[in-house]
C-alpha cells in the first residue's frame, strides 16, 4: 500500500442557496487580474442548465477526461505532436463569455439632458464597447431555460414525462451546483501537460500549475472534463483553482469555504491507496462509485495508520484524517458522491444530492402528496433521480436513492424528536429502511445543521518546516531565505 | 550584386557573430531569470475559426524548410550527390518549394488573423508585428529565391554552407556569398537579423518544445524535498 493524504471536500447541495458569495470571494482574491477576468475558479451554476463554460459536461464536444482504457480523450502522446499547433477540442472565449466592465466616467461626464445617463459596457479584452451576449451565469435560476437548461447533458436518458416533470410551469424546479477544481486523484490536466507544468502535491494532493513551466500548449484546458483549468490569454499561461493553498498552509479554510453563507462546505483529509488509482479508474461505469470509494482508507484502522507512518505521513495528518468531516460524509455515511465519476479523473470533491420538492399529484381539485409508502416521494421528487444519477453517480440510481433515503429518514427522525408530528416508531422504521442507526442520524444531523467552523474545516498542519528540512539545514534556511525574489507575471515580449 | 567591402564585412561577418552571440546570451539569460516569459502565447482561446488554417500550414511549412536547411548544413556533400541526377533534384526542389509556399500561406493567414480580429489585435505587441514582418520577408524572399534562382538546393550546399561553416570555424570567409543574387543575400542577412532578435520575441517557444512528454509517466507528484 502506498498511503497518501488528500485534502478533500464535500458540498452539501441541499444547503446551497445559490448566493454566489463563494464565487466573489475567489474572484476578489485570485482572478481579477488582466487575462483572468473571464475565469471563475469557483462558479455556481443552476441545474438543470448548460453551465459554465457552456455545456462543459458534453464530452462529445470537449473530449475531456479518460476513456475506460486509460487513455486521455483529448490527446495522446502521439496525437499531441500534431495537435500542439492547433488543439481540436480547445474551447474558445465564446464558450465562456467575453468579460466586460463599464465606463463609469460616462455617468459623470454625460451632458445634462432629459434622460438618465448610462454607462456602456466595455470589453476587458479589447477595451472597446461591446454588446453583452452572455455572462458566466446567463441561465441563473433557469433564466432562458428553453435555450439553456433544455440542452443539459444530464437530461440524456430521461423520459419525456420526466423532462416535463422538470420544466412544467408552476412546478419548475432547480438546484445549485457550486463547482471548483476537484483536485482529482487521476487528474487529466496533469497527464495532458506536455511541459509537465501541472502536478499534484504529494503532501496534500492539491493540483497546481507551475506558472514558470507552462508554455501555453494549453492541453490541460480540453483535457479537464470539468473545464477547471483556464487559459490566461494575457500572460500566455494556464491557471486553475489552487484550493487557496497559502491559506490552507496557514490553517485557514479556502476563501470560498470561509465565505460560504449556506455553510454547505466541508473540508478534511482523506487517506487513500495511491497504488490502486489506475485500477479503480478503469472499472466499468456502474462500479466506479464503489471503486472510487474503496480507494479511501479507514484512518482508524491500525494497519492503515502503520502504513501511513511507513509512508512518512506526519502524525498530525493522520489525526486530521480521523477528524475529517469528509470521511464521514463520503465513506461512513455514503451520503456524498463525486460528480461525473464516469469522466474517470477520480474527483475528490463530493456532493450530497439535494432533496427536491415533492411532486404533488392532482387528485380531483386538491393537490395531494401524501402517500402510504414513506419513501415514495423520493421517486416522485421533482428532480428525477435519473437526472441526479447522471450528474453524481454515472447513471447509478441506487446510489442517489440511498443518499436521499438516508437524508429523508434523518429529517423525519429529527421531526419526531423536535416537532413530534411523526411518531417515534415510524421514524425508527424509516432509519432502519435507510440503513441508518439512531446514533448515525444524530451525527448526520449535528454535522449537517449545527457544525462549527472547526468541525466543518479540519485542516491538517502544513508542515512546511519538514519540507525545508528535507532540502536544507533549517537554521541556514532561516538565515538565508527571507522572502526570496519575486518576478511579476508579465507577458513575454 | 557587389557591395562595398566594408558593408560586406559588416553584413556577412559582423552581423552573424553579433546576432548569434546575442541570441545565445539573451536566450539563456531569459531562460534563467525570466522563465515566466517563455510561452508560445497561444491565442486559440480568442480566435478559433481561422486558427487552424494559419497555425498548421505555417508550422508544418516552416519546420520542414528549417529541417531542410539543417540537413544541407550538416551533410552538404550528400545533398550535392543527391542533386547529381536531374529527377532527384526536381523532387527535392519541388518539395522544398511546396513547404516554403505552405509556410508563406500560413504566415499570411496568421497575419491576416491578427489584423482583422479586434481581440487578436489586443494581444499583438509591437514586437509581434516586427517578428511577423521579418518572418514574412524571410519566407517570401526564400520562395522568390527558390523560384527565380535555380537551383537553390545546389548552391546552398555548394556556396552558403561553406560560408556558414567558415563562420563556425571562426575563420569567416564571405567570399562567394557576396556574389549571390540580391534576393539570396537579403534572405541571408534577414536570417541573421531574425536570429539576433529571436530572444526578444515570442519565437523563444521553439527552445522549450516539450520532448520529454513523449516518454514521461502520465501523472506527476511533487513532494517537498526528494522522495
Ligand atoms: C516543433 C516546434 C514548434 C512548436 C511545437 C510550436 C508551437 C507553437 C504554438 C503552440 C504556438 C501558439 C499557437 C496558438 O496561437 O495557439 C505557436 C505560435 C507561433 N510559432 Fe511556433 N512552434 C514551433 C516552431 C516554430 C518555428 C520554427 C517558428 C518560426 C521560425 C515558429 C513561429 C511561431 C509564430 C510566429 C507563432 C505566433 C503565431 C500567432 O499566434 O500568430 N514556431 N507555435
Ligand atoms: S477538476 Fe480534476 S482534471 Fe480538472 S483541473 Fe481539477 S484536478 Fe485537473
Amino acid at each position: 500500500m502506498n498511503i497518501r493524504a488528500q485534502i478533500s471536500v464535500v458540498f452539501h447541495l441541499d444547503k446551497c442557496l445559490g448566493c454566489h458569495t463563494c464565487s466573489l470571494a475567489c474572484k476578489n482574491i485570485w482572478t481579477d487580474r488582466p487575462g483572468t477576468e473571464y475565469m471563475w475558479w469557483n462558479n455556481v451554476e443552476t441545474k438543470p442548465g448548460a453551465g459554465y463554460p457552456s455545456l462543459w459536461e458534453d464530452q462529445q464536444k470537449y473530449k475531456g477526461g479518460w476513456d475506460a482504457g486509460g487513455k486521455l480523450k483529448s490527446t495522446s502522446k502521439s496525437r499531441i505532436v500534431a495537435n500542439i499547433f492547433h488543439h481540436p477540442s480547445m474551447p474558445t472565449m465564446d464558450d465562456y463569455y467575453e468579460p466586460w466592465t463599464y465606463d463609469y466616467q460616462e455617468l459623470f461626464n454625460a451632458p445634462e439632458g432629459a434622460d438618465q445617463p448610462t454607462a456602456r459596457p466595455i470589453s476587458l479584452v479589447t477595451g472597446k464597447h461591446i454588446d453583452i451576449e452572455a455572462g458566466p451565469n446567463w441561465d441563473d435560476d433557469l433564466g432562458g431555460s428553453p435555450i439553456y437548461a433544455a440542452h443539459d447533458p444530464n437530461l440524456a436518458g430521461l423520459t419525456a414525462q420526466q423532462r416535463q416533470q422538470l420544466f412544467a410551469v408552476e412546478q419548475l424546479v432547480f438546484f445549485y451546483l457550486p463547482r471548483i477544481c476537484n483536485h482529482c486523484l487521476n487528474p487529466a490536466c496533469v497527464a495532458a501537460c506536455p511541459s509537465a507544468a501541472l502536478y499534484k502535491r504529494g503532501e496534500d494532493g492539491i493540483v497546481l500549475l507551475d506558472q514558470k513551466r507552462c508554455r501555453a500548449w494549453r492541453a490541460c484546458v480540453p483535457a479537464c472534463p470539468y473545464k477547471k483549468s483556464y487559459y490566461n490569454w494575457s500572460t500566455g499561461k494556464s491557471e486553475k483553482c489552487i484550493l487557496c493553498f497559502p491559506r490552507i498552509e496557514t490553517g485557514q479554510a479556502p476563501a470560498c469555504f470561509h465565505a460560504c453563507v449556506g455553510r454547505i462546505r466541508y473540508l478534511g483529509v482523506l487517506l487513500y491507496d495511491a497504488d490502486r488509482i489506475r485500477e479503480a479508474a478503469a472499472r466499468p461505469n456502474d462500479e466506479l462509485i464503489d471503486a472510487h470509494r474503496s480507494l479511501i482508507l479507514d484512518p482508524f484502522d491500525p494497519e492503515v495508520i502503520a502504513g501511513a507512518r511507513k509512508c512518512n505521513m506526519p502524525e498530525s495528518t493522520i489525526a486530521a484524517a480521523q477528524k475529517s468531516p469528509v470521511y464521514q460524509y463520503v465513506k461512513v455515511w455514503k451520503l456524498a458522491l463525486p460528480p461525473h465519476v464516469e469522466f474517470r479523473t477520480l474527483p475528490m470533491l463530493f456532493y450530497v444530492p439535494p432533496m427536491a420538492p415533492v411532486m404533488a399529484a392532482r387528485q380531483g381539485d386538491a393537490l395531494n402528496h401524501v402517500s402510504q409508502d414513506l419513501f415514495h416521494d423520493i421517486e416522485q421528487a421533482r428532480v428525477p433521480i435519473a437526472y441526479l444519477a447522471n450528474l453524481l453517480a454515472a447513471g447509478n440510481e441506487s446510489k442517489i436513492g440511498y443518499a436521499l433515503r438516508k437524508q429523508k429518514a434523518v429529517r423525519w427522525y429529527r421531526r419526531a424528536q423536535t416537532v413530534g408530528d411523526v411518531d417515534a416508531q415510524t421514524a425508527l422504521r424509516m432509519l432502519r429502511e435507510a440503513d441508518c442507526s439512531a446514533e448515525e442520524a444524530d451525527a448526520i444531523y449535528r454535522l449537517t445543521a449545527l457544525s462549527t467552523f472547526e468541525e466543518r474545516f479540519v485542516i491538517p498542519a502544513g508542515h512546511r518546516e519538514l519540507g525545508v528540512e528535507a532540502l536544507q539545514d533549517p537554521l541556514k534556511h532561516k538565515q538565508q531565505a527571507g522572502f526570496g525574489f519575486i518576478a511579476g507575471p508579465r507577458r513575454g515580449l | 550584386m557587389n557591395l562595398p567591402l566594408y558593408l560586406d564585412r559588416a553584413l556577412f561577418v559582423g552581423l552573424p557573430y553579433a546576432a548569434i552571440s546575442v541570441c545565445l546570451i539573451v536566450s539563456l539569460q531569459r531562460y534563467g531569470w525570466r522563465m515566466f516569459t517563455y510561452s508560445s502565447l497561444s491565442s486559440q482561446l480568442l480566435e478559433n475559426r481561422t486558427h487552424f488554417w494559419a497555425m498548421v500550414p505555417f508550422h508544418y511549412g516552416i519546420l520542414a524548410v528549417l529541417l531542410g536547411h539543417l540537413i544541407g548544413f550538416s551533410v552538404p556533400r550528400a545533398v550535392l550527390a543527391w542533386n547529381g541526377r536531374p529527377l532527384r533534384l526536381y523532387v527535392l526542389e519541388a518539395a522544398a518549394l511546396s513547404f516554403g509556399v505552405l509556410a508563406l500561406i500560413g504566415l499570411a493567414a496568421l497575419i491576416n488573423r491578427r489584423l482583422t480580429n479586434a481581440k487578436m489585435r489586443a494581444v499583438t505587441s509591437a514586437m509581434d508585428w516586427l517578428t511577423f514582418a521579418l518572418l514574412l520577408f524571410q519566407a517570401a524572399s526564400g520562395v522568390y529565391v527558390a523560384v527565380f534562382t535555380p537551383w537553390g538546393s545546389t548552391w546552398y550546399a555548394a556556396v552558403v554552407v561553406p560560408y556558414l561553416w567558415s563562420l563556425f570555424g571562426l575563420n569567416p570567409d564571405a567570399g562567394v556569398v557576396t556574389q549571390l543574387p540580391l534576393a539570396a543575400q537579403l534572405h541571408i542577412v534577414n536570417a541573421f537579423i531574425l536570429i539576433g532578435l529571436f530572444p526578444f520575441t515570442r519565437l523563444v517557444h521553439i527552445l522549450v518544445v516539450p520532448n520529454p512528454y513523449l516518454w514521461r509517466r502520465p501523472q506527476i507528484v511533487r513532494w517537498y524535498g526528494s522522495r
